[in-house]
C-alpha cells in the first residue's frame, strides 16, 4: 500500500537534489562580486525602510485586511457559480438558502465598513 | 451539452436542521447582537430589519410546511430581539450582554427538547431511559447522549460566564462590542464539536471555537500578559490543529472515510492495527491533548489561563473542556473501543502524568490564577481516568465531571474576578491573606469552590471524583486510583492553602485602607448560581445528576 506513494518519495529526492546542485553549481561557478545594492533585501522593487511605513511597522496591517476580505468576496463568488446554474431547479428554496448565505457575508463587510477597516489613512 | 444532459435532475437534500438546532441559536444571536453592536445609532432600524426578515422567513416555513410551532417560535424571538433593542437602544453592552444569556438560556432549551425528542427513540425493554443515537445531516452530526450532555453543559458555562464578565470588563475597559458574539461563537463551535460524527466535522468545530478563543484570551489588548496569552495559544493552537489534522488524513488513508463511526468499524476489522492506523491515532491523541490540556501537551494552559480576561479563562476551563473531551470520547470510547489495547495504556500514561504534574506544578505557584491554571490541567487527568475505562460508566462518570467542573471552574474564576475588580492587579496569595474577616462572603464562596475543586467529601467534586473513580476501579485500573488520590491529597494541600491564609492568617500591614468590595448584580448572580448548583450536586441531588449521566453515555455507532 505504501509503495504507491513511491513516485512522491522519488520527486521528493528529486527536488532535493536539484536544489542542492543548484545552489552548489551557482556557489561554484558564478563570479561573485557583491556591493550594496546587491545585498538589499528585495521586496517587490521597493527597498524595505521600516521608518517610512506608518508606525514604523515594515508591513502595515491594511494589506493584511484587504487581503482577507478579497478572499472573503472571492469564496463568496465560487459558491455563487454553481448556484446560479442550478437556480431554477432549486427554485424558492435555494433563493432563500442563498439569500441567508450572502446576509451573513454582508454581515461582516458592513462590521469592517463601520469599524473603519476600509479606511485606508 | 451532452455532459449536461447526463446529470441527473438535482434532488434537494432533506436537511434536518433540527439536528443542529441549538448551534443556529448560538450562531444566529451571535451575528444578531453583531450587528446590533455595528448599527451604533442605527440600533433599532437595524433590529426592525431583522424582525421584518424573520417574520417573512417565518411566514413562509408556516405556509409552506403547515407547521406553526417552529415559525412561532421565530416569530415571538424576532419580536422579543426588537423589544429589547427598543427599550436598551441607549445602554448597547447591556442590549447584547442580555442577548447572549438570552441565547443561551435558548439553546438551552432547545437542546433540552431534542433530549424529550430523541430519549426513547430505541424499541426494547429499557427504551423510555434512553437517549436515542442518530446521525444525521449525511452522518455529519450525531445526535446522540453524549453530544445533548455536553450541550447543555457549554451552554450553561456561558450562561453564567456572561453576568460574571459584565461588570468585570466594564472596569477593565475591555468592553467591545465584539465581546458576547464572540463568546457565542465560541460556543456554536463547543457544541457542534460535542455533536460532530464526522472528522471534517470535527476540524471545523475546533477551528470555529478556536479562533473565537484565540481573540477572546488576547481581548485586553493592552495588558501584555493578555498578549502573550493570545499569541501562546493561537501558535500552539494552530500547531495542534495541523497534527489533528494529519491524524485525520492517516484515518482517511487506512479506512477510507472521514465518518467516525465507519472509521471505527474499518479499525475494528484490522486484525493488527498497521503503522498507518497507530500513528493515526497518536496524532489524533496530540490533538486533542492540546485542546484538553494533558500532560505533555499542557505547556500552553498556565500562561494562557492567567494572561486571558479571567471570566473568560473561566469558560475556556471549564466548556473547552468538555467539548474537546466529548468529540476525544466519541473518537476513542465510541469509534476505536475494539482496538483499545493499543491505546489505553498510552492514556493510562498520560492520565497519571496529568495528574501528578498538575498538581505537583500548582502547589509552587504563587499567583492564584495560575494556580487554577495548573489544577485544571490536574483535572483533565481526573477526567481521563473515566476514558480509560472504556465503558459506559467511565463515559457518564466524565460527563458527570465535566458538568460540576464547569461550575466550580467558573465560580472560583468568578470571585478572583470580583477581587481583581478592586485590587485592579493579578491576585497572589498573599493578597487573599485576612480576606475571610473583611468579606466574609466572597471569601466563603472562593472556600466552597476550592473545597469542592479537591474533592472533599460532602461537595459536589466528590460526586464528581467518585463517579470517575469508581468507574476506573469497575474497569480495573486501581493503579491509576490510587495515584488520582495521592494527586488529589496534594492538590489539596494548594487548595487549602489559600483557604487557611483567608481565614487564618491577619491582613499584612498597610494595606488595611483598601475599598471595599463592590459586587455587580451580574456578578454576585453568576457566582452564587454556581455556588447554589455546586451545593445542590454536592447534597441532595447528586443521585439525578449521575442517572442522568447514566441515560447520556451513548454514542452514534
Amino acid at each position: 500500500m505504501l509503495a504507491e506513494y513511491l513516485p512522491v518519495a522519488v520527486l521528493f529526492v528529486i527536488a532535493f537534489l536539484f536544489v542542492a546542485l543548484s545552489l552548489l553549481v551557482s556557489s561554484k561557478l558564478g563570479p561573485s562580486r557583491p556591493n550594496p545594492v546587491k545585498n538589499a533585501a528585495y521586496e517587490s522593487g521597493i527597498i524595505p525602510d521600516p521608518e517610512t511605513a506608518v508606525g514604523g511597522s515594515r508591513f502595515p496591517v491594511r494589506f493584511y485586511l484587504v487581503a482577507m476580505l478579497f478572499i472573503i468576496f472571492d469564496v463568496e463568488a465560487v459558491f455563487l457559480y454553481p448556484w446560479a446554474t442550478v437556480l431554477r431547479d432549486l427554485s424558492w428554496y435555494g433563493l432563500a438558502v442563498m439569500g441567508v448565505f450572502v446576509a451573513l457575508l454582508f454581515e461582516s463587510y458592513y462590521y469592517v465598513l463601520r469599524k473603519g477597516g476600509l479606511e485606508w489613512d | 451539452m451532452t455532459l449536461l444532459a447526463q446529470i441527473p435532475p438535482l434532488q434537494i437534500p432533506d436537511i434536518a436542521w433540527s439536528a443542529i438546532s441549538p448551534e443556529l441559536v448560538l450562531f444566529g444571536v451571535g451575528i444578531l447582537a453583531l450587528l446590533l453592536d455595528t448599527a451604533g445609532p442605527q440600533r433599532l432600524q437595524a433590529s426592525f430589519l431583522v424582525f421584518g426578515f424573520a417574520a417573512a422567513g417565518a411566514g413562509y416555513i408556516a405556509l409552506s410546511t403547515e407547521q406553526s410551532v417552529l415559525p412561532g417560535l421565530v416569530g415571538l424571538a424576532a419580536l422579543g430581539q426588537f423589544a429589547l433593542t427598543a427599550i436598551w437602544r441607549d445602554r448597547p453592552r447591556l442590549l447584547s450582554a442580555l442577548l447572549a444569556a438570552l441565547g443561551f438560556a435558548g439553546a438551552i432549551g432547545v437542546t433540552t427538547w431534542q433530549w424529550g425528542a430523541y430519549s426513547g427513540r430505541l424499541v426494547g425493554a429499557d427504551a423510555a431511559t434512553f437517549v436515542g443515537t442518530d446521525s444525521l445531516l449525511g452522518g455529519m452530526v450525531a445526535v446522540d447522549g453524549v453530544a445533548l450532555f455536553t450541550r447543555v453543559t457549554v451552554c450553561l458555562a456561558g450562561l453564567v460566564t456572561v453576568p460574571l464578565s459584565f461588570a468585570y470588563a466594564e472596569e477593565r475597559r475591555i468592553h467591545r462590542g465584539e465581546y458576547y458574539p464572540l463568546l457565542l461563537f465560541a460556543a456554536t463551535g463547543m457544541t457542534l464539536l460535542a455533536s460532530s460524527a464526522d472528522f471534517i466535522m470535527v476540524f471545523i468545530a475546533i477551528e470555529v471555537l478556536s479562533l473565537s478563543l484565540y481573540i477572546l484570551a488576547g481581548f485586553a489588548k493592552r495588558d501584555l500578559n493578555s498578549q502573550e496569552a493570545a499569541l501562546k495559544y493561537f501558535l500552539l493552537g494552530a500547531f495542534s490543529s495541523a497534527l489533528l489534522l494529519y491524524g485525520i488524513a492517516l484515518v482517511y488513508g487506512v479506512t477510507g472515510s472521514t465518518n467516525i463511526a465507519e472509521a471505527g468499524r474499518a479499525f475494528s476489522s484490522l486484525d493488527a492495527p498497521q503503522g498507518m492506523a497507530v500513528a493515526a491515532m497518536a496524532l489524533l491523541i496530540v490533538g486533542f491533548g492540546f485542546k484538553t490540556a494533558i500532560v505533555p501537551f499542557h505547556m500552553w494552559t498556565p500562561d494562557v489561563y492567567q494572561g486571558a480576561p479571567t471570566p473568560i479563562t473561566g469558560f475556556m476551563a471549564a466548556a473547552t473542556k468538555a467539548a474537546a473531551f466529548a468529540a476525544f470520547l466519541r473518537v476513542f470510547v465510541g469509534a476505536f473501543a475494539p482496538l483499545q489495547w493499543s491505546w489505553t495504556p498510552v492514556l493510562w500514561v498520560l492520565a497519571a502524568l496529568t495528574m501528578l504534574a498538575g498538581a505537583i506544578l500548582a502547589v509552587v505557584q504563587n499567583d492564584v490564577k495560575r494556580m487554577l491554571g495548573y489544577s485544571a490541567v490536574a483535572h483533565a487527568g481526573y477526567v481521563l481516568i473515566g476514558f480509560v475505562a472504556v465503558n459506559r460508566a467511565g463515559v457518564s462518570g466524565v460527563l458527570v465531571y465535566l458538568l460540576i467542573y464547569t461550575f466550580m471552574s467558573l465560580g472560583s474564576f468568578g470571585v478572583l474576578a470580583l477581587l481583581e475588580r478592586r485590587n485592579h492587579k493579578a491576585m497572589a496569595i498573599d493578597d487573599l491573606r485576612g480576606l475571610g474577616r473583611r468579606d466574609p462572603v466572597p471569601a466563603g464562596m472562593l472556600a466552597l469552590f476550592l473545597l469542592s475543586l479537591a474533592g472533599i467529601p460532602g461537595t459536589a467534586g466528590f460526586v464528581a471524583k467518585f463517579a470517575v473513580f469508581r468507574a476506573g476501579i469497575e474497569a480495573g485500573h486501581a493503579a491509576l486510583v490510587v495515584i488520582a488520590v495521592v494527586s488529589s491529597v496534594i492538590a489539596a494541600f494548594f487548595y487549602i492553602r489559600v483557604i487557611v491564609a483567608m481565614f487564618m492568617e491577619d491582613v499584612p500591614e498597610g494595606v488595611a485602607a483598601e475599598a471595599p468590595l463592590a459586587p455587580s448584580t451580574g456578578m454576585s448572580a453568576g457566582i452564587a448560581f454556581s455556588a447554589a448548583v455546586m451545593v445542590a450536586f454536592g447534597t441532595v441531588l447528586p443521585f439525578l445528576l449521575v442517572d442522568l449521566a447514566d441515560q447520556a453515555a451513548t454514542f452514534v455507532s
